[in-house]
């Protein structure tokens, strides 16, 4: 039992052969992805044997004022590993990165939150609208600069 | 196992979103006041008729007899209640061990923990629900003021913005021993026998 955290620069390697300049910034335990090339790079992620992950634990997002930042948590059920996929948004007006509803469902739910707080949309999420707050509420309170 | 796409998926319509949004935001309108607590039994109220008094109090001491409470718990809060209902501390003593999960038998309602605007309407139509008389007792800091969250975007700030509040019992949460407290009080306050007078009419929330 218990689940390995793989190392940023060992995925990373397999992502750069197939994906070339997808990559942003290698960290420790995760990568940054460029947004355009997310989608493919979590079908990668998912879909190759090797890394074969499965589940998708969380999604969720920071604000750094100067972009915001949507995290993706990552595990393998099969080869008990996980891994930190971040990507980032720029923009204030209309910050977009793709959906992964189509690899995980479990995303569904979890990126209409991060729409509803923080205000990213998620390109091609069937359903993308408020979920915890109400339908005409103004604002994206989760954004640092929204008091 | 079917793909994505051909998953029937229990999402609302947007037409009931939009509805729903002017609900809360007509709520949100109007509660800009706390509506005025019921107590006017604190005066002490001398009925004045001597036989409709005593009608009065055989009535109340048999609703304060057997109250059955409204089930639902918003937060953390509703554990409290659920210990008070449990066999520790054992709410069948005082004849309220039947928590009803329909507001139509319901004769109080405890709220429960925080309460946001989003739950605001359900909470408001369940006491609508309610046959007269009924009471309400807020448990526990969010719901007599938001609380720790009196200021946020999404909690409404006090219960008595949306319903009339017959008692406020404070902690956060209040121990079991903390709402039996505030249930004696509502009992004895059952038992001056005013529950129907000085009854507020709220204006329809449509």
């Amino acid at each position: 039992m218990g689940l390995k955290a793989l190392a940023g620069p060992d995925v990373a390697n397999k992502i750069e052969k197939r994906f070339p300049g997808a990559i942003v910034e290698i960290q420790p335990a995760g990568i940054v992805v460029k947004s355009q090339s997310a989608a493919d790079v979590m079908r990668f992620l998912k879909e190759s044997p090797d890394l074969d992950f499965n589940y998708l634990n969380s999604v969720t997002a920071a604000d750094y004022f100067d972009y915001f930042e949507v995290v993706y948590h990552l595990t393998s059920m099969s080869r008990k590993h996980t891994f930190c996929v971040k990507t980032r948004a720029f923009g204030r007006e209309n910050p977009t990165v793709p959906s992964v509803t189509h690899l995980w469902q479990g995303a569904d739910l979890q990126e209409r939150e991060v729409y509803d707080l923080m205000g990213i949309r998620f390109s091609g999420h069937p359903n993308l609208k408020r979920i915890a707050l109400w339908e005409g509420f103004k604002g994206h309170p989760l954004r640092r600069d929204y008091l | 196992m079917p793909s994505y796409d051909q998953l029937i998926l229990p999402y609302s319509s947007s037409d009931a979103d939009r509805e729903e949004g002017r609900m809360i935001e007509e709520l949100i309108a109007r509660s800009q006041k706390p509506i005025p607590d019921p107590d006017q039994w604190l005066a002490g109220v001398d009925h004045g008729n001597i036989v409709l008094t005593t009608v009065d109090q055989v009535l109340g001491w048999a609703r304060s007899k057997s109250l059955w409470p409204m089930l639902f718990g918003l937060a953390c809060c509703a554990f409290e209640m659920m210990a008070a209902a449990g066999n520790r501390w054992d709410i069948s003593r005082f004849g309220m061990e039947i928590f009803r999960p329909s507001p139509r038998q319901a004769d109080m309602m405890i709220v429960a923990g925080t309460l946001t605007w989003k739950m605001a309407p359900a909470v408001r139509r369940l006491y609508d629900q309610m046959a007269e008389p009924k009471w309400v007792l807020a448990m526990g800091a969010c719901a007599i003021s938001g609380g720790t969250f009196s200021e946020s975007y999404s909690v409404v700030p006090g219960v008595n913005r949306i319903i009339p509040v017959d008692v406020y019992v404070p902690g956060c949460p209040p121990r079991p021993e903390g709402l039996y407290h505030g249930l004696m009080e509502l009992h004895k306050k059952i038992q001056r026998g005013d529950s129907l007078k000085g009854k507020l009419h709220l204006p329809r929330l449509d």
